[in-house]
């Protein structure tokens, strides 16, 4: 059983500058950052390393961070930019007992994530639901589809903050 | 009974209107399409299994809409569902009924503020003769909807309502 | 002479008796073989996780029933216990007994369901209506403990909404003695009814690697052989001071992980809930249940991952606080959900008549997948 300090330095040892910081000021929870392009590499050592062996993917969720600024567009609609977008990881080892969370963050132009779905299979759905709801391109995913919204709904990612929803689907008042 | 009263000496022989036998024959045998939504479907099927017991009204589940004759919309209905209830209303042969079940199926109940992806209320879809309140309802409260419909029913008339 | 077989696409659902609920699974077969089996999944998505962020702390609650509607006790346990670790308080003695009495009680109903509707699918009738007999008594338990009799609003942060009904110690027990004989019942009644067996034994076989690999949890886990119960390996609550054990899959009628060993780990586990409800009902200390509940709930910035053993698995619950009243993520890692997504795996290369064995065998239910 290793304590989060633990699997932060193998890891650094391991990647160096892909893992960016260990945050554990924050109550109850510490996590790793991890840049967004190296997390297949770095989840992938995790789950064979002899030390660590996460076998398993307890929870993979998307978040709007919405840290940016708010800016008014014409409309006056409220838009958010310059915002991240994060998925966070819980990991944990059945044979360890112990568990860690990763995070990693990916700016909302260009939310780009490399995919785990083919190192935990648990992560498929999870990421098409991260996609669908918060929107954020998991890169090498398998079958990157909507999943809990319809194929064809174009009016973007409910979760995100600044969503805005239609007021009418296939000709169905959306609205109260 | 007009005409005929009195008219018939063997006891065997009962005289009513066409319109009387027409509705005491459907509303007596309600076919309900074997369906459900959400929570709601579970007080539906506590409703038929063996405590309540549905059978009693005449309603049996059949799994086609096209043996049914009744459709109970028991509970939240989303814009995905929406367009494939419609379609299942479609399937099912005249005369048919539809009783909303639930807050959520007559007017989008708790997510009717913030529900991005529900449907406020299914009578946006298709016409509904009955609503039943409650989230979920109790089952007394939907065989009482059976009993409204039932009481619908048998006013019914063959003949064409004028202004 | 090989026969030729055409390749055929089938579609099963929304509308379909089996589904439990509305799910549509498309379904690529070679003659009866099944290639492949693609979940469709959405029909039921009621935008949770936007409610949950629109809402106060308290309010979210009653969205928190709507999810896994047959486990509602269940899905406000696991989200008070997130909440309390996020806002770092202890809940009094008796709300935590309290509490773990109505989650067993919560699991039998829910497993009541799951294997009467499983016998239903099957072709097996009677069980059906001899579970509901007996769901009923333990949804009446809850009817007077809080008047709903599904989506109950009970377990708060911090505490319950009320007190236990004078009555509800009795009639509790007499619900445990008159229950026991029924577990065996059910046996008698499906677990060793031949046909039956002929149609789960050695069907839709889950090999223990996989099934962790896919995220598996709960029962289904179990019935691959893998004593894993967050009751007793992450224990929450008082689970720790009950004595009870774990299930696992033996493959008594076929292979370790197949529909069988599924389903009779729900059979034993009500068994061994009741051993639970009957330790914490003859433990249950006096005090006041909701001394504990905070005026205003507003956590430290910071964020929770916290999990149950709801009766379908693990039952996750991720969230953030931005130090505001309302929640600024909620993220539900709702067992069904992760469970679903397994059908393909243990469909392929099985015959059409099957998907229905193994749907039934996974115990899903389409509120959480859908959320």
């Amino acid at each position: 059983m290793k304590n989060i300090q633990e699997i932060f330095d193998i890891l650094k040892e391991k990647f160096g500058d892909s893992i960016l910081e260990l945050l554990t000021t924050l109550p109850v929870e510490s996590f790793i950052t991890i840049a967004p392009k190296k997390i297949n590499e770095v989840c992938l050592f995790m789950r064979d390393n002899e030390e660590l062996k996460f076998n398993s993917l307890m929870c993979l969720s998307g978040v709007d961070d919405a840290n940016g600024k708010q800016v008014k567009d014409e409309n006056g609609a409220v838009k958010i930019e310059g915002s991240t977008l994060s998925v966070y990881y819980h990991l944990e080892s059945t044979e360890f007992r112990h568990k860690v969370t990763l995070k990693s963050s990916a700016p909302k132009e260009n939310p780009e994530v490399e995919s785990v779905a083919l190192i935990w299979h648990h992560a498929d759905w999870h990421e098409r639901e991260a996609w669908d709801l918060v929107g954020i391109k998991f890169l090498n995913h398998p079958d990157l589809r909507r999943i809990l919204m319809p194929y064809d709904w174009e009016a973007g990612h409910p979760l995100q903050k600044d969503y805005k929803n239609p007021e009418f689907y296939h000709g169905m008042k959306v609205p109260y | 009974m007009g005409l005929l009263d009195k008219q018939f000496a063997k006891e065997s022989i009962v005289v009513t209107s066409l319109e009387d036998l027409l509705n005491w024959s459907r509303l007596s045998s309600l076919w309900q399409v074997g369906f459900g939504l959400a929570c709601c479907a579970i007080e539906m099927m506590a409703t038929s299994a063996s405590h309540y017991d549905f059978d009693r009204f005449g309603v049996i589940p059949r799994n086609s809409p096209r043996q049914a004759d009744i459709i109970i919309i028991s509970g939240t209905v989303t814009l995905k569902m929406a367009t494939r209830i419609k379609r299942i209303y479609e399937q099912m042969a005249d005369p048919k009924y539809v009783i909303s079940m639930g807050s959520c199926s007559n007017s989008g109940g708790p997510y009717w503020e913030h529900g991005y992806h529900v449907l406020k209320g299914v009578d946006r879809v298709i016409p509904v003769d009955v609503y039943v309140p409650g989230c979920p309802p109790r089952p007394e409260a939907l065989l009482e909807g059976l009993l409204k419909l039932q009481e619908k029913i048998r006013n019914e008339s063959l003949v064409k309502k004028t202004a | 002479m090989a026969l030729k077989t055409e390749h055929m696409t089938l579609n099963m659902g929304p509308q379909h008796p089996s589904t439990h609920g509305v799910l549509r699974l498309e379904v690529e077969l070679e003659g009866e073989i099944i290639k492949s089996v693609q979940p469709h999944i959405g029909y039921l998505h009621r935008c949770f996780e936007k409610h949950a962020e629109a809402m106060t702390y308290p309010q979210v609650i009653p969205y928190v029933d709507r999810m896994d509607y047959l486990a509602a006790m269940y899905n406000e346990f696991g989200y008070a216990v997130a909440v309390e670790k996020l806002l770092g308080i202890q809940v009094p003695e008796r709300v935590e007994y309290i509490r773990v009495i109505m989650g067993e009680f919560q699991r039998i109903a829910s497993h009541l369901v799951a294997v009467g509707t499983y016998g239903l699918d099957i072709g097996a009738f009677t069980p059906f209506l001899f579970c509901f007999r007996d769901r009923e008594r333990i949804i009446n338990l809850f009817e007077m403990t809080c008047g709903a009799r599904m989506l109950y609003n009970y377990i708060w942060v911090g505490g319950l909404s009320h007190d236990l009904h004078p009555d509800f110690v009795r009639n509790a027990k007499e619900f445990v003695s008159y229950f026991k004989p029924k577990v065996k019942e059910l046996n008698d009644l499906l677990s060793y009814n031949r046909i039956f067996i002929d149609r789960t034994a050695n069907v839709g076989i889950l090999p223990l690697e996989t099934a962790i690999n896919y995220g598996i949890s709960g029962p289904n886990l179990r019935g691959s052989g893998f004593e894993w119960d967050i009751r007793k390996d992450d224990t929450y609550s008082v689970y720790n001071k009950f004595d009870f054990d774990i299930p696992v899959g033996k493959g008594l009628q076929g292979t370790v992980g197949d529909c069988w060993d599924r389903y009779y780990i729900r059979i034993q586990e009500m068994g061994e809930s009741l051993k639970i409800i009957e330790q914490a009902l003859e433990q249950l200390p006096e005090g006041d249940v909701t001394s504990a509940i905070p005026k205003r709930i507003k956590p430290p910035v910071g964020q929770v991952y916290s999990r149950v053993e709801n009766p379908k698995g693990e039952l996750g619950y991720f969230i953030i606080s931005n130090g505001s009243p309302n929640p600024f993520r909620v993220k539900v890692k709702g067992p069904s959900f992760v469970h679903l997504g397994i059908m393909n795996e243990l469909c392929k290369g099985h015959m059409i008549a099957d998907v229905i064995a193994i749907l039934g065998s996974i115990d899903i239910v389409l509120g959480e997948v859908d959320r």
